[in-house]
């Protein structure tokens, strides 16, 4: 390394190259930056070194020695402390850097971080520089990671692209095919024109033949991502939906705060997460409540969701049962009214938010296990849409629990299908609507706790689902749990592959409207229809 | 019918008052500088409220059904009148071109085809009633034809109020976007500004609700609205005496929407501007609320209703901005809940009460919410569940 030739320099570096020895990387990077500098001692050859640590108040480091990664010491054995400004740096020009960065990048190929790998061969391949072949091959043997693998099959195929030779360009066309790389379709793309220009038939087929290849697997993606979002769109409205199906389903309750319900939830979640962290002051009619937080960190802090579920549904049950106390309970004969009774109920709650949290959203930082996704064939499934599936699963067999395996769903689904039959019997008719209405009020707060997770929290996160929430349990057929669940996913799956036709969210989301008030034109009640002889049913 | 009673006599006699007061006397005085130009702006915006509110009580206090897309109809007409509007400002926008500055903005450098006739205001005029007549005639013929009725009439229209305004929210839709339409200068050769025009804009807003309230109230004596009250009354036994309801819900659905057209089209010169957040379904509600406050099932109620609430809702903003949501809400919840009736009620509710405390000094006061003339009848209970 201390060989004044320049070319025998570069020669060297260039041989370090496929080498994972993790002390090459700093190294080579602080040559380029002018960070490694000559230590001539008062005796001896000069000795490369690096200045490590704090400076001192002399503007001192210590030193490191670079071939034996020991640090420098004097004569008496005490650590040198040297000053930049009195070394010399190394030199380097401008073929050596260039040979260093071409290591450097090989380097992060032989990486034992999987991740750094990938990312490394990727940029590489699209460099499309035929030098670093021999590289890459090379680490093909030794790789054993399958996506690494492909990865590297997938770069070295790119790069032979532009190989002067036919057949070599047609072999890599082929493999490229085989893997179906999404991310080398440009480049086929070009090769192709490149071929038509030149007249290269054989070529330009072989290459249209990989692009259709990767376009068929595109479409494959595509299907399966929009299937699955559809589902967790599906699930997402389950979600919201099913605290309506409960008192609108089942109650005939026509609750337009269902959505401010699912507010209260979310910000309940919010609540917690700050009593879990820092504690919170909110401004209340002039006064000033403040909670203090616990300073709570890691698993612990990362639980507060757990913690919030329950809170979030509780919180919600209970202005739900104030609610169906203080104004539901005098409506129950005129839907329409409770319809205009429980909007101006809604903007009370609206308004009441806005007062205590402001009228921005807040921050819930959603807990870091939410966050990844995982990849299987191209096709990304994100944690967070796979855990609205999971908790939509769960929500719904909790409520199908508690209607048909516990007291209280057998007392619910007696006063829903006949009211005066069950007070006959001694059912308390009252106590029986006030926890139903607390159960469907609940149900809205656990989806705010969980929407908290995945969107927004503001003061209007209600009026973002409340005309959803009515379409699908009116689509679902009122009063049939198993027709919102149906209606749910079914309005999912439609959105999101009208949003993939179309490519365009907004749009999509109008058709769906429209093609849900056709929809009921075909059947008006609903998916699923409640048989009954009366007629104003 | 033939002859009128006493009541139906104050009636008038009150109306023609009113109607000479606000059509003659109330912008003479603005003319001679006694009512300012603010004020009578402000009340012009009051008066187009008012007829919103009538359609509204035309669908719900007369007939039963709870539109809540008279918003959507109320800017559509406005959105017609705005495209004239905008027209009418000619080269005299922010970038100096002959078409309107968002569609500059947009990029374009024609006028797109659609909006080429909108230069002539009989033409505007004619698109004001017809797009939300259409909109009405083929909505509600789907909606009636397959009897949807109660609430789910309500959810629907709901959703297609809040459809459309998605819709006018894109940019793309070439109709303003998110801004709409604003900076209006003329209107058939009128200064927008001067206040004479405005002045104008008043009397023809007081005129339309004079014409549209007369037509209401001879219409309510006719056999069609005793069928129209009875089809909210009892649906089914009017449907069995050999009515075809639906026919009868289209016809005043198109009515309403297009009053409330009108209503809008008027409403956007005197404003200055129109943009989607006019058509959300909430908007529809607030009608809605003036319609329950003033006194549903009536024809002055709607009236009083809008402009009570409005002038309150300008009190509040101006006086406690923070709480009108809540004054607002809260206003709702009591109407509903302890006066279903209206403010028109509030009389012979105190007349009643005098009676009862004449007769027995010590009964309390009656609290009962009472039965609502206007509730459709009652949900069966016979659902089973899931």
């Amino acid at each position: 390394m201390l060989a004044s030739d320049d070319a025998r320099k570069i020669q060297l570096v260039a041989s370090l190259a496929g080498e994972s020895d993790n002390a090459i990387e700093p190294l080579l990077k602080a040559w380029r930056e002018d960070a490694l500098y000559l230590y001539e001692p008062t005796e001896g050859a000069r000795v490369p070194v690096l200045l490590v640590g704090e400076k001192d108040d002399n503007d001192g480091r210590a030193a490191v020695r670079v071939d034996t990664g020991a640090s420098l010491v004097d004569a008496d054995g005490k650590s040198l402390r040297l000053v930049a400004a009195d070394l010399d740096a190394v030199e380097h020009t401008s073929a050596l850097r260039r040979a260093m960065k071409g290591v450097l990048d090989l380097l992060d190929v032989a990486s034992p971080d999987r991740k750094k790998r990938l990312q490394a061969i990727q940029t590489i391949g699209f460099s499309q520089d035929a030098e670093k072949l021999p590289a890459l091959q090379k680490r093909l043997d030794m790789e054993n990671d399958a996506a690494v693998k492909r990865s590297l099959r997938e770069a070295i195929a790119v790069t032979r692209l532009k190989d002067p030779a036919a057949n070599v360009k047609l072999s890599a066309l082929k493999e490229l095919q085989e893997l179906h790389s999404l991310s080398s379709y440009d480049l086929i793309r070009n090769a192709m024109r490149d071929a038509e220009t030149v007249g290269d038939k054989q070529t330009a087929a072989a290459a249209k033949l990989a692009l259709s290849a990767i376009d068929k697997h595109k479409s494959t993606i595509n299907f399966f991502g929009t299937l699955f979002r559809g589902l967790s769109l599906g699930s997402i409205l389950l979600i919201v939906a099913i605290g309506l199906a409960i008192t609108f389903g089942l109650m005939g309750v026509i609750n337009m705060a269902h959505g401010e319900m699912i507010a209260v939830g979310a910000y309940t979640t919010y609540l917690v997460e700050n009593v879990f962290g820092a504690g919170i002051t909110i401004p209340f009619f002039g006064f000033s409540l403040s909670i203090p937080g616990i300073h709570a960190s890691g698993v612990f802090y990362q639980s507060y969701f757990l913690f919030a579920l329950p809170l979030s549904f509780l919180a919600a049950a209970l202005v739900g049962i104030g609610l169906e106390r203080s104004i539901i309970r005098f409506l129950y004969r005129r839907p329409l009214e409770s319809l205009l009774a429980t909007w101006g109920v809604s903007l009370l709650l609206q308004q009441g938010l806005k007062l205590m949290f402001g009228s921005n959203n807040v921050q819930v930082s959603s807990p870091s296990y939410l966050s990844g996704n995982w990849t299987v064939n191209d096709i990304i499934f994100g944690w967070n849409r796979v855990f609205v599936i999971g908790f939509a699963g769960l929500i719904v067999f909790g409520v199908w629990l508690i209607l048909t395996k516990t007291p209280l769903g057998l007392l619910i689904r007696s006063v829903m299908q006949n009211r005066n039959m069950a007070s006959c019997m001694g059912v308390r008719t009252e106590r029986v609507n006030m926890l139903t209405f607390g159960l469907g009020s609940g149900l809205a707060g656990l989806a705010g706790a969980f929407i908290s997770q995945i969107g927004n929290v503001g003061p209007s996160l209600g009026q973002n689902y409340i005309v959803d929430c009515f379409m699908t349990v009116v689509v679902g057929g009122v009063g049939n749990l198993a027709g919102t669940i149906y209606s749910a996913i079914g309005i999912g799956l439609v959105d999101q592959s009208l949003q993939q036709i179309l490519l365009n969210p907004v749009l999509g989301k109008i058709l769906v409207l429209v093609a849900i008030i056709l929809f009921l034109q075909w059947r008006p009640s609903g998916l699923f229809v409640t048989r009954s002889r009366n007629l104003d049913d | 019918m033939s002859s009128l009673s006493k009541r139906h006599k104050i009636e008038l006699i009150a109306v023609g008052v009113i109607a000479v007061f606000f059509i003659v006397i109330f912008p003479l005085l603005n003319a001679h500088g006694a009512v300012s130009n603010f004020t009578i702006n402000l009340w012009g915006k009051y008066l187009c409220y008012a007829l919103l509110a009538i359609s509204v009580d035309l669908l719900w206090g007369y007939t039963g059904l709870l539109s809540l897309g008279q918003a959507l109809f109320f800017s559509l007409g406005g959105y017609m009148m705005g495209m004239y509007l905008m027209r009418m400002i000619g080269d005299l926008g922010q970038y100096k071109k002959p078409i309107p500055d968002f569609l500059v903005f947009l990029g374009w450098t024609d006028l797109p085809k659609f909006w080429v006739p909108f230069s002539s205001f009989p033409f505007a005029s004619a698109m004001v009633l017809l797009v939300p007549g259409l909109l009405a005639l083929v909505f509600g013929f789907l909606a009636f034809r397959s009897r949807v009725k109660g609430v789910y009439f309500s959810i629907l229209t709901q959703a297609l109020t809040y459809g459309a305004s998605l819709m006018f929210f894109r940019n793309d839709m070439l109709m303003g976007g998110n801004n709409g339409f604003t900076d209006f200068k003329f209107i058939l050769g009128y200064d927008l500004r001067d206040a004479s025009t405005q002045r104008g804009l008043f009397i023809a807003t007081a005129l339309v609700l004079l014409v549209v309230y007369v037509a209401l109230r001879l219409l309510s004596h006719t056999k069609f609205g005793l069928v129209q009250r009875a089809i909210r009354d009892g649906e089914n036994r009017v449907l069995f005496s050999g009515y075809a309801t639906a026919h009868f819900k289209l016809f005043i659905f198109i009515v309403a929407a297009l009053i409330a057209a009108v209503a809008g089209a008027l409403y956007v010169p005197q404003v200055g501007i129109i943009n989607p957040s006019e058509m959300t379904p909430d908007k529809s509600l607030e009608a809605v609320v003036w319609c329950a406050v003033g006194g549903r099932a009536t024809l002055v109620g709607p009236i009083i209703g809008a402009i009570g609430v409005n002038s309150l809702k300008s009190w509040a903003s101006r006086a406690a901005p923070d709480y009108w949501l809540v004054i607002l809400g809260g206003l709702f919840v009591i109407v509903v809940l302890l006066l279903p009736g209206g403010i028109v009620s509030i009389p012979a509710r105190l007349k009643a009460l005098w009676q009862r405390f004449k007769k027995k000094p010590a009964e309390p006061e009656p609290t009962s919410s009472g039965d609502s003339s206007a509730s459709i009848p009652p949900a069966s209970e016979s659902k089973p569940s899931a």
